[in-house]
């Protein structure tokens, strides 16, 4: 507790030499926005397992850690050191950022559609942009979100992404943020803002990867904003180095009839928290959270989910996999309050893990609020093991024990993979779960099952035909 | 091709299978049936190498070699194949992905070029048909949502593709309409070949109208009693399990 007291000393005089910093570079409004965020972040202080919402997550290691600003000014990495974090864009933007700043350097700003602003946060700050101006820090919860307060306060640079109305971004934007410290422990703030304003459409992907395997911080929160009829899809791929700890909220506001896909997979990072809310605040939205986590040793992932149905006629579908090996820990909670007005809403969450060792935990939690009577939310959750069935089944065809282990941990999670969308990501990020896996070279002969919910509906209505 | 002798078996301390002793030929076609409980499916099960049960006596071989000291997977790259009675529905992974990881796992073995795509496919496209199976079933997950009569076609047309020497079918017959029945036996059939050795185990004499076997065992509490050719089958058919060899048989009949 005294330690945690003094933690927050530390955090108060960072800031205040952090504020006498941006004095003068800073506009008033962000200013005031940082002010009123430190103070909700003094008030809150780190979360404790008492907290209702971190009962499962212990984040003392990041309370205790004494942090340092990561060193913006570092040497750059090789375009070899980012190699293994990128995938073909088809000429989509690149951002990089290196401890939290954006590298003009390593960055390849592509051509976009008349009026698509892709620049970086600091750059949109100073150019006093007005639309990040009405929606920076507007969204997100500082109230209640202590992590999300501290980025607030702190937060330097990230993108700043917005399309005009009716604009239709083809190509995917790539966030890249890799961590390298420099042999003590470091914390950065990345700060997003993505506007999607009526009927455009956009796609963008935030990687995470950590340079060396030291202990840092990454606090990262990401605001996007989906007007109507407009369409979001939002991938973050965390494949922090395995001693990293890492925090990510994602607000998503949505508006009528806009449709939002979110898809979060954590590979990496020592201890993970991934705070994902969704607000729909419009008729007819439809929004879908996916997740996948992958981990091994005593990594510890929480996925915690919070869909807020405020309209009616709304759909959300949640479908968060799990893969756990050694003596890792996952928690996933998942919220669902559907308002009073809300009705005809349809929710349906699903959380499914497997478990490979027996040291591996798993704590899942739906949560449902329903104050609408006319509505309709499922959720199942489901921890289980390999199925011994299924690889006698599979041996029986001639695949090896160890390979039949590894095609059934590879078709479980990839069924999660099979849902994202863009072709050169979904490669990669299959090889990268089957490099992990024993054999992994012989399960990259195509796609092990593409998921097509469309197809898997049909299929489900002629079974119900066929019993019935 | 196959040897056993004197099969002892056990699965969670029960004794199933009890002495016993079959001789199988290239070629050949051999049928066991029985009453419920009386070994059928261990027998194909122990034979296909499966962890569930314990051989506590008795050799078998398998082409000169000892097929109890093989893994589940060293026997089927060896050319053993087993239609199971209940095919195992594997959330997330294809037919056409598992039989291109399967046929290249045996193709390996042989020393074989693994398969590309098109050869695959061309191979799949020719032997659904053998079975009448929709094509774009292979490309869902294995077995998931099939109906019986799909995943029974599913096993033959596994079967098809894999072409092994020794193929074993548990109960392949059971709960298939005649169509269905039909359209296995005719898969079935057209796999034939002087050297290709079949084990067709059933507990209905129906099946054999289709698929004519060489010989026909009768299977009681965990021995085989009887022996001969297809009109044992016939006889089976009008007077039961019941007729069969000893007290036991009846005993055993009458529990099923």
């Amino acid at each position: 507790m005294i330690a945690v007291q003094e933690n927050k000393n530390t955090y108060r005089s960072m800031f205040d030499r952090f504020r006498q910093d941006r004095a003068g570079g800073d506009p008033a409004w962000l200013m005031e926005i940082r002010k009123s965020a430190f103070s909700q972040f003094s008030r809150l202080g780190f979360p404790t397992t008492n907290d209702e919402e971190w009962r499962f997550t212990n984040v003392g290691p990041i309370a205790t850690t004494d942090f340092k600003p990561a060193d913006a000014d570092c040497e750059l990495p090789t375009l070899a050191d980012l190699a293994p974090f990128q995938f073909d864009l088809a000429g989509g933007c690149l951002l990089v950022f290196v401890n939290g700043r954006f590298s003009a350097e390593l960055s390849s700003l592509t051509p976009l559609p008349n009026g698509v602003v892709v620049q970086s946060l600091a750059e949109a700050i100073q150019g006093g942009d007005a639309v990040l101006q009405a929606n920076l820090a507007r969204h997100v919860d500082c109230q209640d979100q202590a992590f999300a307060a501290l980025n607030t306060a702190f937060m330097q640079d990230g993108a700043f992404i917005h399309v005009p109305r009716g604009v239709v971004v083809e190509q995917p934007i790539h966030l890249l943020h890799v961590s390298q410290p420099n042999g003590q422990a470091t914390i950065t703030h990345p700060r997003h803002l993505i506007v999607a304003d009526d009927n455009s459409a956009v796609t963008v992907v935030e990687t995470y990867a950590g340079l060396a395997d030291d202990v840092y911080f990454t606090n990262a929160v990401t605001e996007i904003v989906v007007g109507e009829n407009a369409t979001v899809d939002h991938y973050m791929i965390e494949r922090e180095s395995a001693r990293a700890f890492h925090v990510a909220t994602r607000q998503l506001h949505q508006f009528r009839s806009s449709n939002a896909r979110s898809h979060t997979v954590s590979f990496g990072g020592d201890l993970v928290r991934n705070d994902i809310n969704a607000v729909l605040d419009g008729e007819g939205c439809d929004c879908t959270l996916n997740g996948l986590y992958v981990l091994t040793g005593k990594q510890h992932v929480d996925n915690h989910l919070r869909v807020n149905h405020a309209k009616p006629h709304c759909n959300s579908w949640e479908f968060f996999k799990g893969v756990l090996d050694d003596r890792s820990r996952a928690v996933f909670t998942g919220r669902i309050v559907v308002h009073k007005d809300a009705q005809k809403t349809d929710a349906k969450q699903s959380n499914m893990n497997l478990l490979l060792s027996e040291g591996a935990l798993v704590n899942t939690n739906p949560q449902l609020e329903i104050l609408a009577d006319d509505v309709k939310c499922t959720h199942g959750a489901t921890i289980g093991q390999i199925d011994a069935e299924a690889i006698f089944y599979l041996r029986t065809r001639g695949i090896s024990e160890e390979a039949a282990r590894s095609l059934l941990i590879y078709a479980f999670a990839g069924e999660s993979i099979g849902q994202i969308r863009l072709d050169n990501l979904r490669d990669q990020l299959q090889s990268v779960l089957s490099g992990r896996l024993p054999h992994g070279d012989s399960l990259r002969i195509g796609r092990p099952y593409e998921y097509n919910r469309e197809y898997a509906e049909h299929v489900r209505s002629t079974d119900r035909r066929r019993e019935t | 091709m196959l040897e056993i002798h004197n099969l002892h078996a056990r699965v969670e301390g029960h004794e199933i299978l009890k002495g016993v002793d079959l001789t199988v030929k290239a070629g050949e076609v051999h049928s066991i049936m029985g009453p419920n409980g009386s070994g059928k499916s261990t027998l194909a099960q122990v034979l296909a190498g499966s962890g569930a049960y314990e051989v506590t006596a008795g050799e078998v071989t398998y082409q000169g070699k000892d097929l109890l000291a093989l893994e589940a997977d060293e026997r089927a790259r060896e050319g053993i194949f087993l239609a199971f009675q209940y095919p195992v529905e594997i959330p997330g992974v294809s037919t056409s992905y598992f039989l291109k990881a399967a046929m290249n796992a045996i193709r390996k073995h042989h020393g074989l070029e693994p398969l590309d795509a098109a050869d695959f496919l061309e191979i799949i496209k020719e032997k659904v048909k053998l079975v009448d199976l929709d094509e774009r079933l292979l490309n869902r997950a294995i077995n998931e949502g099939f109906s019986g009569g799909e995943k029974k076609r599913n096993e033959v047309f596994q079967m098809a593709m894999m072409e092994p020497k020794l193929a074993i079918l548990d109960e392949t017959d059971s709960g298939l309409d005649i169509d269905a029945l039909k359209i296995v036996a005719r898969g079935v059939n057209s796999l034939r070949d002087p050297n290709r050795a079949f084990i067709v185990v059933t507990h209905y004499q129906r099946l054999l109208q289709y698929i004519v076997p060489d010989y026909v065992h009768v299977l009681v509490d965990g021995k085989i009693v009887q022996s001969g050719d297809k009109e044992l089958a016939h006889q089976l058919e009008a007077e039961g399990y019941a007729g069969m060899g000893d007290d036991v048989a009846r005993q055993a009949s009458v529990a099923s």
